[in-house]
C-alpha cells in the first residue's frame, strides 16, 4: 500500500504540477494584459482623463458684468446701473423642484405660465446652472423671501445691477437693453461665451450700437465641487470688466425740455452743432419707458405701444421719412446758383398757378404771390417760383446738390434703425420704379413732394451745412473732442480777415471739404432764410426772436403725405384715423444766431398742418433754450478737452 | 516511514521560526502598511475610524495569521472538512439571523465584528477539495462518483451566496473550488460540460437576478451609454486612474476621491484610489508586490511534499490571483463590477480574516513542507 501509493502519489503531484504550470502561463498572461491597461490609462491616455478629472472637479458659475454707463455732454448719466433685488434658484440643490415652486408662488405670486415656461427652461440647461426667478424684486418681497429662505433649499436672493433710464426724453437715441434672446445670442458673435442669466443686450439705439463694448466682459467663478455638486472651494475668481462708459454729445436738459414741449404729439427734434457736427439734441416723440424693458416687458404696455397710431418705439428722428416740403428750396435755390441757372434777381411770376406739359402746378397760395426773386421767392415759400427754377434745373443736377448736402444717405452710424430716405433723379426712377422720369416730376421735386424721402436728422445735416458756409461736417453723438477743423479755420479767418483761401487749400491745410463751388451762393441761401423768419411776409416771421442772441433764419415747409408712394408710406399710414392722416406734416429748419451761427435745428411734426404754424414756434423755443446753454456748453467743452 | 515523521515531529520551536518564508510575510506586512496609507486617505487625511479599525484588524490578523503558521499541517488536514462544515453552518445562518444592509443579507452579528461568511467560505471550500482530491486515488479522480462529492460542496455554498444576494463573492467561491479540481486532474471535457449546463441555465439564472445586478452587466457591456447612472462607478474610477498619470496627484491629493467622484473608495475601489494618488508606478508597485506573494504561494507549493499542500497552495494562490485579478479588471474597466475586494489593501474584515487564514495555511505548509499528512 505504501509503495503503490507512494508511487501514485508522485505521479499525482507530477500532474498537479503540470497543471498549476498551465495555470501559471495562463496567469501570466492575464496580468501582462492588466498591466497594459495600466500602461494605456495611465501613460497613454492619461492627459484625457485628467482633462475629465478636472472636468469633475470644477464647475464654473459665469458673473454678469456691469454695464457701462452713459452720459450726456456734461457728464450727466442718462443710462446708469441700479441695484436690483433678484431670486435664482439653482435647481440642483433643490431637494424637490415641485415643493419649491409651490412654496415660491404662495410667497411672491408667480403665474403658472411663468412656472411652466421656467420649468421648460430647467429641463434645458446643467442641473447647476441657476435660472432666474424673479428679476426685479421690491424690497418688501426681498426680505419676505429672505425670512423663508430657510424653507426654500436651492434659492439665492442676490443683489445684482440692472439698466435704469432717468427719463424717457432719450428713450429713442439709447434705446433700451433686454433679456438676450435666442436670435440676439446666435446672430452676435460677441454674445458667445456670454449666456449668463440675467444678461441684457442692447436693442435698439445706442445701446444696440455700443452693446459690444459697453456690455463688458464676463467673469467668472470656478470652484471645486464634489460629486454631490457642492462647493467645496473657491479656486479662481474673475470679476470680469464693466463695460466702457460712453460721454455723448447730446445734453440731457434740452432733451427734457424738448421732450417736454412735444408732449405726445407725433414728432421729432434734432439740433446738430453746425461746426463739429456734435448732436447736441435728439428727440422723438411720443416718448416710451425704456426701463419697461429691461426685466421684460408687459405685455399690456408693449400692446398699447404697439398699436399707438403715433408710433411712440420707432426713433422719428432717424428713422421717420418725409418728403422734405418747402424745406428744400433752400437747396434748389443753391442748385440753380451753383449751376448759374439762374441770377439772384431773376423774377417770375407768381399766379397762384402754371399750367406745363398739360398739368396744372399749383402755388400754395392761391390768388398767386406776384412778382418773386430768389429772396422772396423763399421768403414767402413761393411755389410758381420754384416751378420755375426747377424747371429750369433739371432733377438730376437739383438730386447732386442733395445729396452733397447730406439727403438721400445715413446720417449716422449709430442707428441700426436708421433710414437712408431717397433722393429722386432720373437714374433712380428707372432704377427702383422701373419708369421714364416725367418732366412733371421735377417740379414735385423742385417744391420737395413726390419721390423725396428725408429724415429729421438729414434735414438737419443740411441746414447745418448751410449754416457753416458750405462745408461738409459729420455729424456725431458719441462725444469726441477732435474734428474741429472748421473752427480752426474760423480762427484763422478772424485772425486774417482779408485772406481768401481757395478750396483746395481749405482741403489740405484744414482737412474741409467745401460742398460749394462758391460760397457767395450760400450767403444768399443764408440770407434768403433770414428774411424768412425776420421780415415781415416771411413764412415763420411769427415765431421770431427779436433778441439778437437768439435770432434765426429759418425755412418751414409742409409735405402733401397724398403725395407719398406706396412703399414709402405703408409703414406710416396703416392705422390713422383718415382726417389725423389727411393732415399735412408740419417741418422747420432753421440755424441762429444768424449773426454768428452755432447751431442748426430740425422739427418735423407729423400731420401738424402748416410748418409756419406747428413746427416753427417749437424750433423758436429750443432755439432758445439751446443757445441760452451755449456757454455752459463751451466751458464743459473747454473743460473736458483741458483734462483729456 | 517512521523516520520523516519523527524528523518532522521533532522540530524545535527554532527550526519553525527559521523555515518561515520571510519575504511573503515581509510583502504581507507592506502591503498592509500600504492599506494603512491608503485607508488614511479616504479618510480624508484624518485619522478616523476606517484608518483605525483598518489598523487594528490588520494587527489582529496578521498577528493571527503568524500564530496559524505554526499550526501542525496534519492538524489542518484532519479538521479539513470540520473547517467547511462550520463555515457552511455559518453561511446557513446567515440566511436566518443575517443583517441585510442595501438589500443584501450578507453578514452575521458578532459581538466585536460583523462576519461576512462567504468570504471564509473562499478559504473553506479550498481546504475541503484540497483534503478531499489528496485522498482520491489518480485514477478514481475522472469517475463520476467521485464527482459527486466536490459538485455539492462547491454548488452549495455558492447557492447560498447568490441567495444574499451577493454574485461576487459567489463567482470567487465557485472560482476557488474549480481550480483545485482542475488541478487535481478532473478532465477538461467535465469542466466544458458544467459551462455547458451554466450556459443552459443562464437565462433562469437571470431571471433571478436582482435589477441592479442586470444593470450591472449590462453597463459593464456599455458604460457611456447611462454615465450618470449604472456605469458611473466605472467611468469616474477610469477617470481617477487615468489622471494619476505615471506619478500620481500625491498622497491625499486624488480629487476623484476626496470630492466622492469615487464610490466605495474603502472597499471594492481602493486599488483607484491608491492609483490616482501614486500614478503608474503607485499600480506597478502594488502590482509588484501581488506578484511575490503570489509566486511565494506557489513556491510553497513547489516544496511541499504533501499534495494536500500542493493542491491547498496552489489553489489557494490560484484563487489569490483572481481575488486580485477580478478586482483590478473592474476598477479598469475590464470586468463588470461585481463587489470583490482588493486581497490585504481593501477595507473589510472578513475578507481580511479569511485571507490571514489561508495565508496561516500556506506558512503551515510551509513550516511543515516535509511532514506527511496520513
Amino acid at each position: 500500500m505504501f509503495s503503490s501509493g507512494s508511487g501514485n502519489t508522485i505521479i499525482k503531484s507530477k500532474l498537479i504540477s503540470r497543471r498549476m504550470f498551465l495555470l501559471n502561463v495562463g496567469k501570466a498572461i492575464v496580468l501582462v494584459g492588466v498591466l497594459g491597461r495600466l500602461i494605456s490609462l495611465q501613460i497613454n491616455e492619461s492627459k484625457k482623463y485628467k482633462t475629465l478629472s478636472d472636468k469633475n472637479r470644477f464647475r464654473e458659475w459665469k458673473l454678469a458684468p456691469e454695464r457701462g454707463t452713459i452720459k450726456d455732454y456734461f457728464n450727466v448719466e442718462i443710462a446708469s446701473n441700479k441695484q436690483v433685488y433678484q431670486i435664482h434658484l439653482i435647481p440642483e440643490n433643490t431637494q424637490n423642484i415641485e415643493d419649491v415652486f409651490f412654496r415660491l408662488k404662495t410667497i411672491l405670486n408667480i403665474s403658472d405660465k411663468k412656472i411652466f415656461s421656467l420649468k421648460k427652461k430647467i429641463a434645458k440647461q446643467k442641473p447647476w446652472e441657476p435660472i432666474i426667478i424673479s428679476e426685479n424684486l421690491n424690497w418688501s418681497e426681498f426680505s419676505r423671501i429672505n425670512l423663508f429662505l430657510h424653507e426654500l433649499q436651492g434659492v439665492e436672493p442676490i443683489v445684482s445691477v440692472a439698466r435704469v433710464y432717468q427719463d424717457s426724453s432719450s428713450a429713442h437715441v439709447l434705446g433700451y437693453v433686454s433679456q438676450a434672446s435666442a436670435k440676439d445670442l446666435k446672430s452676435k458673435s460677441y454674445l458667445k461665451e456670454m449666456s449668463v442669466p440675467g444678461m441684457a443686450v442692447g436693442k435698439t439705439g445706442l445701446e444696440r450700437r455700443l452693446d459690444e463694448e459697453i456690455i463688458g466682459k464676463v467673469g467668472f467663478q470656478r470652484y471645486e465641487v464634489n460629486a454631490f455638486g457642492k462647493r467645496i472651494k473657491q479656486i479662481q475668481v474673475d470679476e470680469g470688466q464693466a463695460g466702457k462708459n460712453y460721454q455723448t454729445t447730446l445734453d440731457l436738459e434740452v432733451q427734457k425740455y424738448v421732450a417736454e414741449i412735444l408732449g405726445d404729439k407725433a414728432a421729432s427734434v434734432c439740433v446738430m452743432d453746425i461746426y463739429n457736427g456734435d448732436i447736441v439734441s435728439m428727440v422723438s416723440s411720443p416718448p416710451y419707458d425704456p426701463n419697461t424693458f429691461v426685466h421684460g416687458v408687459d405685455k399690456n404696455y408693449w400692446n398699447s405701444l404697439i398699436s399707438n397710431n403715433k408710433k411712440p418705439l420707432i426713433n422719428k428722428a432717424v428713422s421717420g421719412l418725409y418728403p422734405p416740403g418747402s424745406t428744400i428750396k433752400t437747396l434748389v435755390a443753391l442748385s440753380a446758383l451753383e449751376n448759374k441757372i439762374i441770377k439772384p434777381l431773376n423774377t417770375v411770376n407768381c399766379k397762384g398757378k402754371i399750367e406745363l406739359f398739360g398739368e396744372k402746378f399749383h402755388c400754395w397760395k392761391k390768388d398767386g404771390h406776384g412778382i418773386m426773386n430768389m429772396r422772396t421767392g423763399i421768403k414767402r415759400s413761393c411755389d410758381v417760383y420754384f416751378y420755375e427754377v426747377a424747371r429750369r434745373l433739371g432733377v438730376d443736377r437739383l438730386s447732386k446738390t442733395a445729396k452733397k448736402f447730406g439727403l438721400g444717405k445715413k446720417v449716422l452710424k449709430d442707428f441700426f434703425e436708421e433710414r437712408p430716405g431717397v433722393v429722386p433723379n432720373t437714374v433712380w426712377k428707372k432704377k427702383f420704379i422701373g419708369q421714364n422720369w416725367y418732366l412733371g416730376e421735377t417740379l414735385h421735386s423742385g417744391i420737395g413732394q413726390g419721390y423725396f424721402q428725408s429724415t429729421p436728422i438729414q434735414l438737419c445735416l443740411m441746414t447745418a451745412q448751410i449754416a457753416n458756409g458750405g462745408f461738409e461736417i459729420k455729424p456725431r453723438i458719441i462725444f469726441d473732442k477732435k474734428n474741429n477743423n472748421l473752427k480752426e479755420y474760423l480762427k484763422f479767418k478772424n485772425e486774417n480777415p482779408n485772406q481768401q483761401l481757395p478750396p483746395e487749400l481749405l482741403v489740405s491745410n484744414f482737412d474741409l471739404k467745401p460742398l460749394f463751388k462758391n460760397q457767395e451762393n450760400i450767403k444768399i441761401i443764408k440770407d434768403a432764410m433770414y428774411s424768412s423768419s425776420n421780415e415781415p411776409g416771411g413764412t415763420s416771421y411769427g415765431s421770431r426772436l427779436d433778441d439778437e442772441r437768439f435770432t434765426f433764419a429759418g425755412k418751414t415747409g409742409s409735405s402733401q403725405i397724398k403725395r407719398f408712394t406706396e412703399a414709402q408710406r405703408e409703414a406710416e399710414v396703416k392705422q390713422e384715423s383718415l382726417k389725423y392722416k389727411d393732415r399735412d406734416h408740419a417741418l422747420f429748419i432753421a440755424f441762429a444766431p444768424v449773426k454768428d451761427p452755432k447751431y442748426a435745428i430740425s422739427v418735423v411734426v407729423e400731420h401738424g398742418g402748416t410748418g409756419s404754424k406747428a413746427a416753427a414756434p417749437i424750433a423758436k423755443k429750443v432755439i432758445k433754450k439751446v443757445l441760452e446753454r451755449h456757454s455752459l456748453r463751451q466751458a464743459a467743452n473747454n473743460l473736458i478737452g483741458e483734462n483729456i | 516511514m517512521f523516520q520523516p515523521r519523527s524528523i518532522q515531529s521533532s522540530l524545535s520551536f527554532k527550526d519553525k521560526l527559521f523555515s518561515i518564508d520571510y519575504t511573503l510575510v515581509v510583502s504581507i506586512l507592506i502591503l498592509g502598511v500600504v492599506s494603512i496609507f491608503a485607508m488614511y486617505s479616504t479618510d480624508g487625511g484624518e485619522f478616523k475610524y476606517h484608518t483605525k479599525s483598518h489598523i487594528l484588524r490588520f494587527a489582529v490578523f496578521f498577528i493571527m495569521f503568524l500564530i496559524l503558521s505554526f499550526v501542525q499541517i496534519r492538524l489542518w488536514h484532519s479538521t479539513s472538512y470540520l473547517i467547511y462544515i462550520v463555515f457552511f453552518i455559518l453561511l446557513v445562518g446567515v440566511k436566518y439571523f443575517g443583517l441585510t444592509s442595501s438589500g443584501s443579507q450578507r453578514w452575521l452579528n458578532f459581538y466585536f465584528m460583523n462576519l461576512q461568511p462567504s468570504e471564509l467560505m473562499k478559504v473553506g471550500l479550498i481546504l475541503f477539495l484540497a483534503k478531499y482530491y489528496h485522498r482520491v486515488s489518480l485514477e478514481n479522480v475522472n469517475k463520476i462518483k467521485f464527482l459527486f462529492l466536490p459538485i455539492v460542496v462547491l454548488i452549495a455554498p455558492v447557492l447560498l451566496v447568490v441567495m444574499q444576494p451577493d454574485l461576487g463573492t459567489s463567482l470567487l467561491i465557485a472560482a476557488g473550488g474549480l481550480i483545485v479540481a482542475w488541478l487535481a486532474g478532473v478532465r477538461a471535457k467535465f469542466f466544458i460540460y458544467a459551462l455547458l449546463i451554466f450556459i443552459t441555465l443562464l437565462p433562469v439564472a437571470i431571471s433571478f437576478l436582482k435589477p441592479y445586478q442586470k444593470a450591472r452587466i449590462l453597463t459593464f457591456l456599455n458604460p457611456e451609454k447611462d454615465p450618470l447612472g449604472a456605469g458611473y462607478q466605472i467611468i469616474q474610477s477610469k477617470i481617477a486612474i487615468g489622471s494619476g498619470g505615471l506619478f500620481g496627484k500625491g498622497f491625499l491629493n486624488g480629487s476623484q476621491s476626496y470630492l466622492d467622484y469615487l464610490p466605495e473608495k474603502h472597499t471594492d475601489f481602493i486599488f483607484t484610489l491608491f492609483s490616482e494618488e501614486f500614478g503608474f508606478f503607485g499600480s506597478l508597485f502594488i502590482l509588484v508586490l501581488y506578484v511575490v506573494i503570489i509566486s511565494r504561494i506557489i513556491r510553497i507549493g513547489n516544496i511541499t511534499r504533501s499534495n494536500f499542500g500542493k493542491l491547498y497552495c496552489y489553489g489557494f494562490a490560484t484563487a489569490f490571483f483572481v481575488y486580485v485579478i477580478v478586482n483590478m479588471g473592474m476598477v479598469l474597466g475590464l470586468l463588470p463590477i461585481v463587489g470583490s475586494p482588493l486581497p490585504i489593501l481593501s477595507y473589510g474584515g472578513s475578507s481580511m480574516m479569511a485571507i490571514m487564514l489561508g495565508l496561516g495555511i500556506v506558512m503551515s505548509c510551509k513550516v511543515y513542507k516535509d511532514t506527511p499528512v496520513n
